[in-house]
C-alpha cells in the first residue's frame, strides 16, 4: 500500500443552518481512482470547493504529501497540483485553447509581455500527451462540450497536478466522449496522478473507481474497496435503506386522450412532430441533447412559438396556449433547468408552490397566505421535503429538494397532462426514485404523463410507450416488448449525422 | 469616540471630519447589513423592533439564556445600518442645536415626503430588476402642467391631468421595456431627456406661477398642516401603507417579487412578465405624479429645472433602505427607511454647515456603496 498524497482528517465546514461537512476524514493514494458518493447537499462538492480554495474549512487539516496544507484559492491550489474540474466547465469561451490552460498564470517575461510562443509550446505538449484532436490556437468557443473538457484535463499535464478531481464529468457527454474521458482517466492514473471522482452515475463508480468513500449528511459513512462490493451496499450506505427496485410502472390502464399534437413544426428546431398521450399513460420521449425534444413540449406549454401545427386537448382543436392559458387547462411543466426555469431562488417554498397559481390562493387579488401555508405544508410532508421552514430560500436548498418543490408547485393545481423534462437530471438515488414512483402513482390516478430523458434506463423504466427524436423530428415509436435499449440506439443513430469531432 | 472597533482598517481613522465619517459609518452600515444571512431579508416589521424588546421575545419563547456577545453581533448585523444612522443622528445634534427639534424634523419629512413619494414608486420598478431613470425631469414637466394648468382651468382638473401624464409616461416607458423589451436603463435615460425638451416646449423657457396663491384650496397638499404635521408627510405615509400592503399582500405584489427574482421561471409559472413590468413603470409614473402635486402646492410655481437630479436621490434611497438592484428583494418599508435616512442625513450636513451641493456627494456614495455591497453580498467577494 503506498502513502497517501493527500489526506483530509477531520475537516469540518459550517454554513448558516447546516453543517455541510461534519469532522470528514478521507485520503487519496497516488495512482487511483477514488470515487466520491452520496445524495445531494451530502457535502462531496463542499468538500470538493474546500480541497481547492474555494471554501476554507472551520476545523480539520488537510496533509498534502506529508505536510499539513492551506489553500488560498483556486490558483494557489493549482499551483500546488490540486485540479478541480467542474461540473460546470470554466474555461473563457473566447480565449483559445493555450490561454485557457493557463488561465491566470501565463507564462510572461520580466516586462509583464506574454510569452506566446513558450505557452503555445506548452500548451501543445500538454494536449499531445493527452491525445487530443485540436491544436493550442483553437479558439474554445469554438469546440464540443467534450473537447472543452479535454482543455480543463491538459492543465493537469501543464500544472503536473497530483490530484485531480472530477467533479459530474460525464453529465454532458455521450457514450463515445465518455469512453474517451475514462480512457484519458486511466492515463492519468498510470502516471501516478490522485483522482478524486464525483458521480451520481453508479455504473460509472463500478467501471472506473479503485474505492469508494460514501458521504451522507455531512459525514463519511464508509471506504470501501470497489471491488469487494456491489451496488446494493452502496445505495445502502447512501440513503441508509435497501432499494428493491429502481422503477415502477403505473399499470396500463388508459382512458380518454389528453393531448393530441399534430404536424408541430418550428424551423430550425424541429419539424412535424406528431404524437397524443392519454389518461393513466406515460409516454416516454428520448433523444440525445439538442435533438429538440424540449422544444417542442416549450411550444406545447407556450414558452415558445411554433410556425405550424395544431394541438388537440381533450379532443378538441385549440390554438397554441400562452403558458397561462395552458396552466389554467391542466397543464404542468417541469422543466429542464430547475434553477433558471423552475424557481425563484430567493422565494422559499410556499411562494414558489404557489406562483403558478396565484388566482387559486387569492381572492380579490389579495394572497391568501393561510391557504398557501396549508398547500405548503401539505406537500412538504408528502414529498418529504428537508426544510427549515416555509420561507427558507430554495438556494439554500439541495439539488433534489429543490426538484420536489418543482413537483410540488404543479401538482398542487392538480393537473390532467404533467410534463416533465429530465426530471432527475443531477440529483442523488432517493430523490430518484421517490419521483420515479411519484410518476407511476400520478398516472394510476388518472393523469396523462410525458417524461423527457436522456438516461435509457430511467425512460424504459417508467414509460408505457416510447417515441425517439432526432435532429428534430420523431423518428420512431416503441412499446412492449420492443422496448429495448437495443432499438431505442438504432433508431436515434440512424438519424445521426456522421460525426463532425 | 464614536468610531465602533470592528473594521480592519481603522488604522485610517485618524480624521474626525464630518464626511469622512458618515462614509465610513455608511460603508460599515451597509456591510454589516450585507452580511446578515438570507432569511433576514425578507424582512419582518420585528426585525426592526428594539433588540432587547426581540431577544426577550424570543427567549420568552425558547427559554434561552441572553448572550451578550451573540447579542452584540446580532445588533451589528441586522441593524447596523439603522445604527450607524443613530450614530450620524446624535453626532449632528450634538453639534448643531436645532437638528433634533420638531420643527426640524416636521421640515425634514416635508422634504423627503416629495422624494419619498415618488421613490415607492420607484421601488416597484426596481423590484422587477428594471430602473426609472426618467422620474426627475418627469417630476419637473408635471409640476409645470400641474401649476399652470391651475391658472387655466382650475385645481382639480389640473391635478387629474397630472395624475393622467404621469401614468401616460410611466405606460410609454413601461411599454418600451416591458413588451418591446428594451434595456431599461437607456429606455429612461431616453425618456428623461424627451421630457427635459417637452417641458421647455411646454413652458417656452419661462417659469410658471400659481396666480392667486393665496386663496386656492390647492395650498393644502403641500403647506397644509393636520394635527400639527404637514399634509405631505400625511401623504407619505399613506401611499406607503398603501403601496407596502399592494406589494406585500396582492398577486401584483407577489408577481413583482417573482419577475425580479427570476424572470426565466415566472415566465415559465404562467406569470405574464410584460405586463407586471408594464404596470411597475405605470405606478412609478403615478406616484411621481402625486409628488409633483405637493411640490407644485408647496413652491406654487414652477422652475424649468425643479426635479433635476431627482431621479438619482430616489434611486439612492431605495438602494439605501436595502433593495437591490438586481430586483426580487427589497420592500416598500425599507425605501421609507432609506428615503428618510438620506433626507436626514442631507439636512444633517446643511446644519453642520455644508454647502447644499454637498448633497450630490452623499447621493454618489450612497448609490456606489449600496450598488456594490449588493453585489458583494450576492457573489460572495469584495472584488470583480
Amino acid at each position: 500500500m503506498t502513502a497517501a498524497i493527500l489526506k483530509v482528517s477531520e475537516i469540518t465546514k459550517t454554513f448558516p443552518g447546516v453543517k455541510a461537512l461534519d469532522e470528514v476524514s478521507f485520503d487519496i493514494r497516488p495512482g487511483e481512482v477514488h470515487a466520491l458518493v452520496g445524495e445531494n447537499g451530502a457535502g462531496k462538492s463542499t468538500l470538493m470547493k474546500v480541497l481547492a480554495g474555494l471554501h476554507q474549512p472551520d476545523g480539520g487539516e488537510i496533509i498534502y504529501q506529508g505536510e499539513p496544507m492551506q489553500v488560498a484559492g483556486p490558483l494557489d491550489a493549482r499551483q500546488k497540483g490540486i485540479l478541480l474540474i467542474h461540473q460546470e466547465l470554466s474555461l473563457s469561451p473566447e480565449l483559445s485553447v493555450a490561454e485557457n490552460i493557463y488561465l491566470g498564470a501565463w507564462p510572461t517575461n520580466r516586462f509583464g509581455v506574454l510569452k506566446k510562443r513558450e505557452l503555445r509550446r506548452n500548451a501543445a505538449s500538454a494536449l499531445d500527451a493527452l491525445g487530443c484532436g485540436f491544436g493550442p490556437d483553437v479558439r474554445v468557443g469554438t469546440l464540443s462540450v467534450a473537447m472543452q473538457q479535454m482543455v480543463e484535463i491538459a492543465r493537469a499535464e501543464a500544472f503536473s497536478a497530483n490530484v485531480v478531481i472530477f467533479d459530474e464529468p460525464t453529465a454532458s457527454l455521450t457514450d463515445t466522449e465518455k469512453d474517451q474521458l475514462f480512457h484519458t482517466i486511466r492515463g492519468l492514473k498510470a502516471q501516478g496522478v490522485g483522482i478524486v471522482y464525483i458521480s451520481h452515475k453508479m455504473d460509472e463508480i463500478f467501471d472506473i473507481t479503485d474505492r469508494v468513500t460514501v458521504l451522507r449528511d455531512g459525514r463519511v459513512q464508509g471506504t470501501l474497496e470497489t471491488q469487494d462490493t456491489d451496488l446494493n451496499q452502496v445505495t445502502r450506505m447512501m440513503i441508509g435503506r435497501t432499494l428493491d427496485t429502481y422503477f415502477v410502472k403505473a399499470k396500463e390502464e388508459f382512458g380518454t386522450e389528453v393531448l393530441r399534437v399534430d404536424g408541430l413544426s418550428k424551423s430550425g428546431h424541429f419539424s412535424d412532430v406528431s404524437f397524443s398521450v392519454r389518461e393513466g399513460e406515460v409516454l416516454g420521449l428520448y433523444g440525445l441533447v439538442g435533438a429538440g425534444r424540449s422544444e417542442v413540449v416549450e411550444t406545447i406549454f407556450g414558452v415558445r412559438r411554433a410556425d405550424a401545427g395544431q394541438v388537440h386537448w381533450k379532443g378538441a382543436p385549440i390554438d397554441l396556449p400562452t403558458p397561462r392559458q395552458a396552466i389554467d387547462m391542466g397543464m404542468a411543466l417541469v422543466p429542464e433547468s430547475r434553477k433558471e426555469q423552475g424557481l425563484v431562488l430567493m422565494m422559499g417554498g410556499r411562494e414558489n408552490t404557489s406562483l403558478p397559481h396565484l388566482k387559486l390562493f387569492s381572492g380579490m387579488a389579495v394572497m391568501n397566505r393561510s391557504k398557501e401555508l396549508v398547500t405548503y405544508e401539505k406537500y412538504q410532508s408528502a414529498l418529504a421535503i428537508k426544510t427549515t421552514g416555509p420561507d427558507q430560500a430554495m438556494s439554500q436548498l439541495s439539488g433534489g429538494n429543490q426538484q420536489k418543490f418543482v413537483l410540488a408547485k404543479w401538482l398542487c393545481a392538480n393537473p390532467k397532462l404533467i410534463i416533465l423534462d429530465e426530471p432527475t437530471r443531477g440529483i442523488d438515488v432517493g430523490s430518484k426514485s421517490a419521483i420515479h414512483e411519484l410518476i407511476a402513482e400520478l398516472a394510476e390516478q388518472g393523469l396523462a404523463v410525458i417524461v423527457i430523458s436522456s438516461e435509457m434506463p430511467e425512460v424504459l423504466g417508467v414509460s408505457h410507450r416510447v417515441l425517439t427524436m432526432s435532429e428534430g423530428a420523431v423518428v420512431a415509436e416503441f412499446k412492449g416488448a420492443d422496448m429495448t435499449e437495443e432499438n431505442l440506439i438504432d433508431a436515434v443513430s440512424h438519424h445521426r449525422a456522421p460525426d463532425a469531432a | 469616540m464614536l468610531v465602533p472597533k470592528c473594521s480592519a482598517d481603522d488604522a485610517s481613522a485618524q480624521s474626525l471630519k464630518c464626511p469622512n465619517l458618515i462614509f465610513r459609518f455608511a460603508a460599515l452600515a451597509v456591510y454589516w447589513e450585507a452580511r446578515a444571512p438570507q432569511e433576514t431579508q425578507k424582512d419582518s416589521f420585528w426585525i426592526y423592533l428594539p433588540y432587547h424588546v426581540q431577544s426577550g421575545l424570543l427567549s420568552s419563547v425558547q427559554g434561552e439564556h441572553f448572550n451578550m456577545r451573540k447579542s452584540i453581533n446580532s445588533i451589528l448585523r441586522r441593524h447596523g445600518l439603522v445604527l450607524a444612522f443613530l450614530i450620524f443622528l446624535a453626532m449632528v445634534a450634538v453639534n448643531a442645536e436645532a437638528f433634533l427639534t420638531p420643527g426640524n424634523i416636521l421640515d425634514v419629512l416635508r422634504q423627503v415626503s416629495i422624494t419619498g413619494m415618488m421613490a415607492l414608486g420607484v421601488t416597484f420598478v426596481v423590484l422587477t430588476g428594471r430602473l426609472d431613470l426618467s422620474v426627475g425631469s418627469l417630476l419637473t414637466l408635471l409640476t409645470v402642467i400641474v401649476v399652470d394648468q391651475h391658472n387655466i382651468v382650475g385645481p382639480f382638473p389640473a391635478i387629474v391631468m397630472t395624475i393622467g401624464a404621469g401614468v401616460l409616461v410611466g405606460a410609454f416607458n413601461g411599454f418600451l421595456v416591458g413588451f418591446i423589451g428594451l434595456n431599461a436603463l437607456i429606455v429612461t435615460l431616453a425618456m428623461l431627456s424627451f421630457l427635459q425638451g417637452l417641458v421647455l416646449f411646454y413652458s417656452g423657457g419661462s417659469n410658471v406661477n400659481v396666480n392667486d396663491a393665496q386663496n386656492t384650496w390647492f395650498a393644502v397638499f403641500g403647506r397644509g398642516d393636520f394635527l400639527g404635521v404637514p399634509v405631505p408627510v400625511f401623504l407619505f405615509i399613506l401611499g406607503a401603507i398603501i403601496a407596502g400592503l399592494v406589494l406585500q399582500y396582492t398577486t401584483f405584489g407577489r408577481r413583482v417579487y417573482a419577475v425580479g427574482g427570476n424572470e426565466t421561471a415566472s415566465v415559465f409559472s404562467g406569470v405574464n412578465a410584460r405586463w407586471t413590468v408594464f404596470a411597475a413603470y405605470v405606478l412609478s409614473g403615478l406616484t411621481t405624479g402625486v409628488a409633483a402635486i405637493i411640490m407644485g402646492s408647496r413652491v406654487m410655481g414652477a422652475q424649468n429645472t425643479i426635479g433635476q437630479g431627482y431621479e438619482l436621490t430616489v434611486l439612492a434611497g431605495v438602494i439605501l433602505g436595502g433593495t437591490s438592484l438586481l430586483g426580487g428583494s427589497g420592500s416598500i418599508w425599507r425605501t421609507v427607511i432609506g428615503i428618510s435616512m438620506l433626507g436626514f442625513i442631507q439636512n444633517g450636513l446643511l446644519l453642520l454647515g455644508f454647502a447644499y451641493y454637498v448633497q450630490w456627494l452623499v447621493t454618489w456614495a450612497v448609490i456606489i456603496i449600496a450598488v456594490w455591497i449588493d453585489l458583494g453580498a450576492k457573489r460572495g467577494r469584495i472584488f470583480a
